[in-house]
């Protein structure tokens, strides 16, 4: 038996030297080790994306993607689905609209796949870029309801416990920081956005955001008013 | 009567009736297109399919052959001649016929290519900047006002339309599609085109 195992290199039991027992390695640093080991190796390297994000070209490249559906301007566009204006938009409304699509906040298929690639600092050079333009309306919505419109928007309904849009977005309709510009908005969109404000948007009831202040601004806005408003902001320069 | 037979009778009365048109031509317009177009708009290549287009959408191709706008080799040698003497009604009519023909879908693009080309058709190439062309085309491309309906068009047709904007022939819309299609490579452009050769 022994010469059969000779070659293994090990050697009988009784000439083998005593066991030393071996200090267990303590569990309780381990895993902190491993998860800061971790979350070094990939915190403050750039990713590829954010290497993007950085080059002028790819910036330029990505400015005409946005531009293919939004507009040259970024006037918006009636396509199937009415493309939003976001020439002039507010910076901080605009980087939190992308980064509520790739945290599930607001649904969009498209948008999704628009925002789940972009680096913070591409998301941040796009919102300064299209803040800048400043194109004409595309007006397209109904004339007729612009004056009801203007007054719901500056003075509210204060039957129904609505306040004056203006007091939020400002009596120019052009938003602040977190709040957004509505005017020259598509008025398919307003209407459509306005209408169907809990399937869209608040959509992760674990992570609230913003936009569960209009949530009942949207609800107890009836459908007549939600045209009117729609149509006046559509015609704001 | 069928139906479309008896539209086809009620525009060539129209036709006929018309003090707008000005020519012995436009008597056989709908005929004139059937020689090419097929005899339900269905297309034959090299020909597309007029059947259940966006009116606007065709339309506007009539009046961009008349005034030379839209120049791929096809179009330069027939649609340019054939478009030439149109007036505005006779091509709004036309436009119009043609919208109300129930389409059939050609089936012939390449099966395997489909899921591929449903990919970049639904959610874009965003790392490519490729858009998705649902935002513009509809979800079952089915198009909308003068975008034009994709779903069941010909492989070869939209291959060939998609390739000619990136080869610089221009088409009825300065934007966006030149900026758009210029970017696919020729691997998606045969699985875009064989995706919608099958959507009903």
């Amino acid at each position: 038996m022994s010469s059969s195992l000779r070659w293994t290199g090990l050697a009988p039991p009784d000439q083998r030297p005593p066991r030393r027992t071996r200090k267990v390695v303590s569990l309780q640093l381990t895993l902190p080790v491993a998860i800061l080991t971790i979350v070094f190796l990939t915190t403050g390297r750039a990713t590829s994306a954010d290497r993007a994000g950085a080059s002028k070209g790819t910036l330029e490249a990505k400015i005409a993607y946005c531009q293919d559906c939004h507009g040259a301007l970024g006037q918006g566009y009636r396509g199937y689905y009415p493309i939003p204006r976001i020439a002039g938009q507010q910076t901080e409304y605009f980087e939190n609209q992308l980064r509520a699509y790739v945290e599930h906040r607001r649904r969009n298929n498209i948008m999704f796949n628009v925002a789940r690639v972009l680096s913070p600092s591409m998301r941040a050079a796009l919102a300064g870029k299209f803040r800048a333009f400043n194109p004409r309306p595309l007006a397209d919505g109904p004339r007729g309801l612009v004056a009801r419109g203007e007054q719901i928007f500056q003075s509210g309904v204060p039957e129904s416990n609505i306040a004056a849009c203006a007091a939020c977005h400002g009596p120019d309709a052009t938003g602040s920081e977190q709040i957004p510009r509505l005017a020259g908005q598509l008025y398919p969109y307003v209407v459509r956005v306005l209408a169907n404000w809990s399937k869209e948007r608040g959509q992760n009831p674990a992570n609230p955001d913003t936009s569960i202040i209009m949530k009942p601004v949207a609800h107890s806005l009836t459908r007549p008013q939600i045209e009117a408003v729609a149509a006046y902001v559509n015609h704001l320069r | 009567m069928k139906p479309t037979s008896l539209k086809m009778t009620v525009l060539a009365t129209i036709f006929y009736a018309s003090s707008a048109w000005t020519g012995h031509a436009e008597s056989l317009a709908i005929q004139n297109c059937n020689w090419c177009h097929g005899a339900s708009a269905q297309g034959y290549a090299p020909a597309p399919r007029l059947a259940g287009q966006s009116d606007k959408y065709i339309e506007n191709q009539l009046i961009s052959f008349s005034n030379h706008t839209r120049d791929n080799p096809f179009s330069r040698l027939y649609m340019w001649g054939a478009a030439a003497n149109l007036s505005p009604q006779v091509a709004h009519y036309l436009a119009a016929y043609f919208s109300t023909v129930p389409p059939k879908a050609a089936d012939d693009g390449f099966r395997d290519l489909v899921a591929i080309g449903a990919a970049i058709y639904q959610d874009g190439i965003p790392d490519a900047n490729i858009v998705s062309c649902v935002a513009c085309h509809g979800p079952n491309a089915e198009g909308a006002a003068e975008i034009p309906r994709l779903g069941g068009l010909s492989y070869y047709y939209l291959k060939r339309r998609l390739e000619q904007w990136g080869e610089g022939f221009n088409a009825a819309a300065k934007f966006p599609m030149p900026q758009i299609a210029s970017r696919l490579s020729p691997d998606q452009i045969e699985a875009l085109a064989s995706y919608l050769s099958f959507v009903n």
